[in-house]
Parts: C-alpha cells; structure tokens; sequence
C-alpha cells in the first residue's frame, strides 16, 4: 500500500533513508499489505462510527455549533522496538526524579537557587510558583504524580524532550481506547508482532493514589474531581473513574468541614481521603486562588494544608511546567542525579538572558517561540511560517515581556506513513507523549500517545488544531 | 452514592420516558386524523390543541405558531429545540444527565442513549420523518424500549438503580393521566357522558393505544370502548404496568428501596405523600372519580406527582451550603476559629 510513499527529507518512522522498511515494522508490514485498499477502508470508517457512538470525544472550546468530536485517529501504528523503549524509559525516570527534586528544594531549603545553579529570579517570578506552600510537607514528598513528557524526534532520528506536563496531562484514555479499537479491528496482528499491553494504567493509577493517601487511612476513598462535562477532557475523566471505579465528583459534590473534606451523598456526608484533580490550581479553591472559581471548593487547600486530604497532582507543580524551567531540567538531572540527561533538551533561547535575547530577536523569521505558561499549542510563533506582521507582533510581547517567553529552532518532527484519503498514504508529522506515574515506585505505560498532525505539513499535533493520534505499539522484542 | 448523580440518573430516565410517551401522542394522533372525517381548520385545532396542553407548553407554542396545525404541533413536539418537552429536547436533556454519570452506567446503555441522541440530531432523522413519520417514532420508541430493556439488563440493583425507576415511573405516571385528560372537553363537567358517539369512541381508542393499552383493555374488556371503561383501566387498573395506580404502587416501592424504610413507614415527605396516593387509588372508584369530575381529578393528580417529585429532591438530592459565596463565608470563619484556638494554645 505504500509504493508511491514519498519519504522526502524528514526522518520517517517505518522507513530507513534508503526506503526500505525498518526492521521493527516489518511483520506488521507484512500482515498490513495482505488488505485491500477497500477493507482498510471498511475498517476505518467503522472505527470512526464506533467512536462517535461510543461518545469517545473532546469538546471543542468557541464553537457552539459542533461542540463534540472525535480525536481523529490514524490506523497505522507507530510502533517502538524494546530497546529503543528501555532507553526511553530510563531517561524518563530519570527526568521525573529531577524534577520532583527540584519541586522539594525550591519549596524547602532552596538548595539548587542558593548554589547558583538555576537563578532565583526564574523561580520567584514563576507564575506557577506557589510561594504561600513553602515549607509545607506534601504526602510521601511526591509532587508530580503524573507526567505527560511530550517527545520528538528531529531529522537524525534522535529523540528529545519537548515539554513536561507536570499539572494535569490529559489524552490517557485515547491510548486506552486506541488499543481497544486497534485490537478490534485487526486481532490477528497482536499476536502476530508481540505487542506490549497498556490496560494496566488505571490499576497503576489507583494504586498510586491510594499509596499517598493521608497517613493513618488505611482505606483510603479516592475520588476524581472534574471541572464538569462541558471541559474538553470530560470524556477522559468519565471514563478513568470508571476504570478505576471510583467517583467522579464537580467541585459542588465536596464539602469542607473542620478542615476534612467530604462529598454530598443521598445517605448525608462521606468523607474523602485523596483527589486526583483534574482542576488547574488557579481553580481548586476561591478562598485561596481565584475567587471567581465555581469549579472549586471552598476550604479544600486549608483541609491539604492540615493533612487531611492529599492531591494528584501538588500544588505548584505547574512552576516545573514553566518553559523557563524547561531549560534548567539538564542542570537539575546534574545537580540532583550527578548524571548527564539521557534524552537530550531541544536548544533553547532563554529572552530574558541578553545574548538570547539579541539572537532571538535577529532570528524571528527561523525560532519557534513559545510563551512560558501556555499550553495546548497557544500563544506560540512559528517563525518560518509567521506573517511579517505576526512576527512583529511577537517582537513587542517579547521586548515587554521577556521573562515569558522562549524561543528553539524549527525542529522538522519525524513523520509517519498516514491514511490521507481513499487508500493513499502520506508522511505526517509526529510527536510522543508516555505518561509516567510516580508512586511507590515508577510507572510508565508502554507506548504512550502518538499524536500526529494530520494537516499536511503542519507540525501542530494539538488536538485543539487538527491533531490525530495513533495506537502506538512497544515491541517485545526488537523486530 | 453522590446527589448530584442520584439527580442525574432520575433524570436520564425521566427523559427518555418522556421522549417514548410523547412520541406515542404524536404518531397515534397523526394516525387518528386519517380516520376523521369533515376536517377543517377548526376541527383540526380542536384536535391537536388538547395535545399541546397536555405536554404544559401552550403558551411556548403561540409564540410561534398561530395556529394549531397537524404540521406545527409535530414540528413543535418532536425537534423544536426552544420547547423544552419536545422529543429531540428530551433525548439531548437525557443524554447530557447520561454523560454526567457515564461511569455509574453501562456502556451498553450509554451507546444505545448516545445513538438515539447522534440519529436525532443528523439531517438522517428529518429525512426519515419526513418519508414517513411512523417509521421515525417506531425507530424512536423501539430505541426507547431498548434502553429500558438495557437497564433492566445491564444496570446493578443499587440506589442508583431505584432513582432510575423513580424517575420513569414518575414520568410515567404523569403522562398517562395527561394523555387519559386529551379528550376531556367532551365530557360533562362532572359525571358520565349521555352517549358516546363513533367518534368519541375512536378518539378514547386512540388514547389507550397512546398509552400502549389497546391490547391489554380488549382482552380485559372486549371491543367496548367507552370512557368510564377507559378512564378505569388507565387510572385504577392495578396489573397493567402504564395505569396510574400501577406506576404509583412501584414508584412507592422505588422510594422505600432507596431508604430502607418498609412499607407503612415513612421518612420523609416523598414517602408519605406516595404511600397516601397509592391508598386513596387503591379504595377509589371510578364512578367516584366522574363525580368529582375526570379533568379536575387529573388536574390534581398531576400536581400530586410534582409534590412528590419536589419532595424526593428536597430529601436526597438538595443540600445546604449550595450557595458557593456562603461556603466561602463559612470557609474564613472556620479558618479564623482555627487561627484563635492556635494562638490561645501559647
């Protein structure tokens, strides 16, 4: 099916530079051209019928007309051969413990910013640093419980990290949900490549809760705390509690009572021991943060601070989220670890150090540049395809503001063969996001979520701007 | 299990009811026209409108409609949006109630309710209707019916469980005694009618088989079809599952499974007022019912089931504190108490 497959310049996934199939993808390959452009077809369009009924879909913020979609989805497969996996897996772990290193010393001693290693300035004016939780004790001294490391891979193959969601990443369920439909459609493949299961997550998940649980509860309640159905994750959130088979409960479900958090049941008031909250800390209590949150509960930090109620993830993780604090991640692997960062930072410009600063502003029309606290693909120039008056634009933020922004060189992502239309494939742009899960021990799924750009040429994965996303396979074995 | 779920499977269910029995309504009356004879426009209106008042929305319905036509009081009843009974409304009200407790239900259950809601709401359901609108309400109640059976099926006999029931046979309850009033300005005021025209006798047909009883009332009662033998069979009749005094005895039975408390108890306001309803149908009779007047009896009745329905949210689902700038307020008291009583410590 891939014989007019134009491969082009970019680092592919499936095929070498010689365009012959690698070899990791070469059984599936081989079962994969025994269908006819017409089955492929049949299957794909079941698979989206499937979805829609299913209710598999996100919302889409601004747009009231077709507020609910599916997250399209690729049927070819990326697929991970185990050694490149015990790799990945390595630097990903090593990552995380940096960074819940780093959460503990800048909300305690502030050892990395008093050696001069990360310059307090970056930290103290994080807009996600919550100076009001130093010195405070967070249960088992785990921040981020639950990462969504989003990777890439440039035009020599070599994987780096793009960014660490450390606040609430979101897409789990897809991977979930992409396997159900993968194995749905092509049961004879699994057994055939030797693919490495992912249904453990929400066990693992459970589990990890249910280990930072307040001390002296030994049967912890664990509920899921969701801004509510009309968010874009709703069907995430659904769907998690019910694997874990806990409850789902709005922030108008929880009440506080003498610093002891409890949901309003038909019997009276229950009380609850962990939450993994799907709610940004700006709205998890208007007493506290933003007052304007209906999304919140009212006393829920004060019942955190007094021990009673443990979170998933922290507050104030989102300072490591910070695309400033991004750039320090290699020095904190070597301040904390002694060890030099397995999977590699993409080169960085920092606009509020000088000399990035003058570099960036002569090289707009080639940086990619990202605002510090944004996520979901906004607030971002993409130089080499920005309008002469976008770029402008961006000059002034970043000359008001140059402590909120940074900049990094066009990276061409790696491509993947792709379902374009009527049995033709095309090379997409992709990127990888696994989810760690740091509990008693660490926990990542083999895989992750393949989001791919569906739009051609386009290197924006977000589902909110026509991102895709693919199962993605961790091999047994390395062929 | 939370309120806010408790309220949201209540209604999930409420509205699916709503959405068969309405469906009902419109195709037997539709099918009721072709028999009638001597149509005109005053004939027509005065058939159709007993049909917008039962649903409680007549005055939504002159908004924007002047008059009421087979073709306005359909559209009206089964896709406008702005009336917040029609069958689309209930099946999207249904569905959004359905998608805040997706865990809690099945997903044999959340598929079926979810495919009814995407064939509502594509050009595909208008064609259909369109070509022929008793296929649309077949696909309609058979999807209803579907959904029913999947609960019974699928779901686990929790509390959840009861507040499904209690929200279905509520529904139920009320939807037939409206469909039972469709035909009361041809009778007296109070008592029996004189005599019961060709007509009127078609017309009372056409609401037991509204109410999927046509069945049922022959094999009972033959081929007579008179209003007392109606009203009696849809009001009082304890066997059939959509007669008021049926759905009553089983939506008792619901509140006391979700309490606990047995039968001749009663802890809360929806108990009681369920428990005497089930008492005053179970030793009324229908002659009784004539005599006091059919319309003004429904009348009352309807307003029974909403003081029920009032009283199972005050018990289980309303709670204080739901104003969240007071919760705020209780929240700093609290928080100060706790500051004072540390500092008395020192």
């Amino acid at each position: 099916m891939l014989h007019d497959y134009k491969r082009e310049m970019f680092f592919d996934e499936m095929l070498d530079e010689r365009g012959a199939v690698r070899p990791h993808y070469e059984q599936f390959s081989r079962l994969f051209s025994c269908l006819s452009p017409e089955e492929f077809d049949s299957k794909r369009q079941a698979l989206d019928l499937a979805f829609l009924r299913q209710g598999v879909t996100f919302n889409v913020y601004g747009d009231s007309a077709g507020t609910e979609k599916i997250f399209p989805f690729d049927l070819l497969p990326r697929i991970i051969p185990a050694k490149e996996w015990a790799f990945l897996e390595r630097g990903l772990i090593q990552r995380i413990t940096a960074l819940n290193l780093f959460l503990h010393d800048i909300y305690h001693e502030q050892k990395i910013l008093k050696d001069g290693v990360i310059p307090p300035f970056y930290v103290l004016s994080g807009r996600h640093f919550r100076r009001e939780f130093v010195g405070f004790n967070v249960p088992r001294d785990i921040y981020i419980h639950i990462c969504g490391t989003d990777l890439i891979r440039g035009a020599d193959g070599q994987y780096m990290v793009l960014e660490d969601n450390g606040r609430c990443p979101s897409g789990v369920s897809y991977v979930l949900e992409n396997r159900r439909a993968m194995k749905r459609s092509f049961p004879g493949m699994f057994e055939g490549v030797g693919v490495r299961p992912v249904e453990d997550y929400p066990r693992e998940l459970l589990r990890m809760l249910e280990y930072i649980a307040p001390a002296g509860v030994s049967d912890p309640t664990v509920v899921l705390l969701t801004p509510g159905p009309y968010n874009s994750a709703y069907f995430e959130h659904t769907y998690l509690a019910r694997q874990m088979g806990i409850e789902i409960v709005e922030g108008r479900d929880l009440v506080v009572r003498d610093a002891r958090v409890f949901m309003r049941t038909t019997k009276g008031l229950k009380a609850v021991h962990v939450i993994y909250r799907r709610v940004d800390d700006d709205f998890l209590d208007p007493t506290v943060f933003r007052r304007d949150s209906m999304l919140g509960v009212p006393g829920l930090v004060n019942a955190y601070r007094s021990g009673n109620v443990s979170l998933s993830n922290s507050i104030g993780t989102g300072i490591a989220d910070d695309k400033v604090m991004y750039y320090f991640v290699p020095r904190m692997i070597k301040y904390y670890l002694d060890q030099e960062p397995l999977i590699p930072n993409v080169p960085t410009y920092l606009a509020s150090e000088e000399a990035d600063l003058k570099y960036i502003l002569e090289n707009l029309e080639r940086l990619v540049v990202k605002a510090a606290n944004e996520s979901g693909g906004y607030g971002m120039l993409m130089g080499p395809k920005a309008t002469r008056a976008e770029i402008e634009a961006f000059r002034e933020k970043i000359i008001e503001d140059p402590r909120n922004y940074i900049a990094q060189p066009m990276i061409s992502l790696s491509r993947h063969p792709t379902h374009i239309e009527g049995g033709v494939f095309e090379g997409r742009h992709v990127d990888l996001r696994p989810y760690i899960i740091y509990g008693e021990k660490t926990v990542i799924v083999p895989g992750g979520l393949t989001r791919v750009a569906l739009r051609k040429g386009s290197l924006v994965v977000n589902s909110s701007q026509g991102g895709g996303s693919k199962d993605t396979w961790v091999l047994y074995g390395d062929e | 299990m939370l309120s806010r779920v408790a309220n949201s499977l209540y209604w999930m269910a409420r509205y699916i009811e709503r959405a068969e029995n309405i469906a009902r309504i419109v195709d037997v009356n539709l099918q009721l026209l072709l028999d009638l004879r001597d149509l005109d426009e005053k004939r027509v209106a005065e058939h159709w409108l007993p049909i917008v008042q039962a649903t409680g929305d007549e005055e939504q319905f002159f908004q924007r409609h002047a008059q009421a036509t087979a073709q306005a009081v359909t559209e009206f009843l089964v896709f406008q949006l702005e009336n917040p009974n029609s069958i689309v409304t209930s099946i999207c009200q249904a569905r959004e109630n359905a998608r805040m407790v997706r865990d809690q239900i099945t997903v044999e259950l959340w598929e079926e309710l979810n495919r009814l809601y995407w064939f509502v709401r594509t050009p595909q359901a208008l064609a259909v209707w369109k070509e022929s609108p008793s296929d649309f309400f077949q696909q309609i109640k058979a999807s209803s019916m579907q959904i029913m059976g999947l609960t019974y099926a699928t779901l686990i006999r929790n509390e959840g469980w009861w507040f499904t029931q209690a929200g279905k046979l509520i529904e139920r309850g009320d939807k037939t005694s409206r469909i039972l009033d469709l035909r009361f300005h041809t009778l007296p005021e109070r008592g029996l009618p004189k005599s019961v025209s060709e007509t009127d006798a078609l017309a009372w047909s056409a609401i037991l088989r509204s109410c999927s009883a046509w069945d049922a009332y022959k094999s009972l009662r033959g081929a007579e079809v008179n209003p007392r033998l109606v009203a009696e069979f849809l009001l009082l009749n304890a066997d059939f599952p959509r007669s008021v005094r049926f759905c009553v005895n089983e939506l008792n039975r619901a509140l006391r499974h979700i309490s606990g408390v047995s039968e001749g108890r009663f802890c809360n306001e929806a108990e009681k007022l369920a428990g005497r309803l089930v008492a005053e149908l179970q030793f009324t009779t229908i002659e009784e019912v004539f005599d006091q007047g059919l319309h003004i009896y429904l009348d009352q009745l309807q307003g029974k089931f909403n003081r029920i329905g009032d009283a199972l949210f005050q018990a289980y689902i309303f709670q204080k504190f739901s104003n969240i700038e007071d919760e705020i307020m209780v929240q700093q008291e609290e928080q100060q108490q706790q500051e004072l009583r540390k500092i008395s410590l020192f």
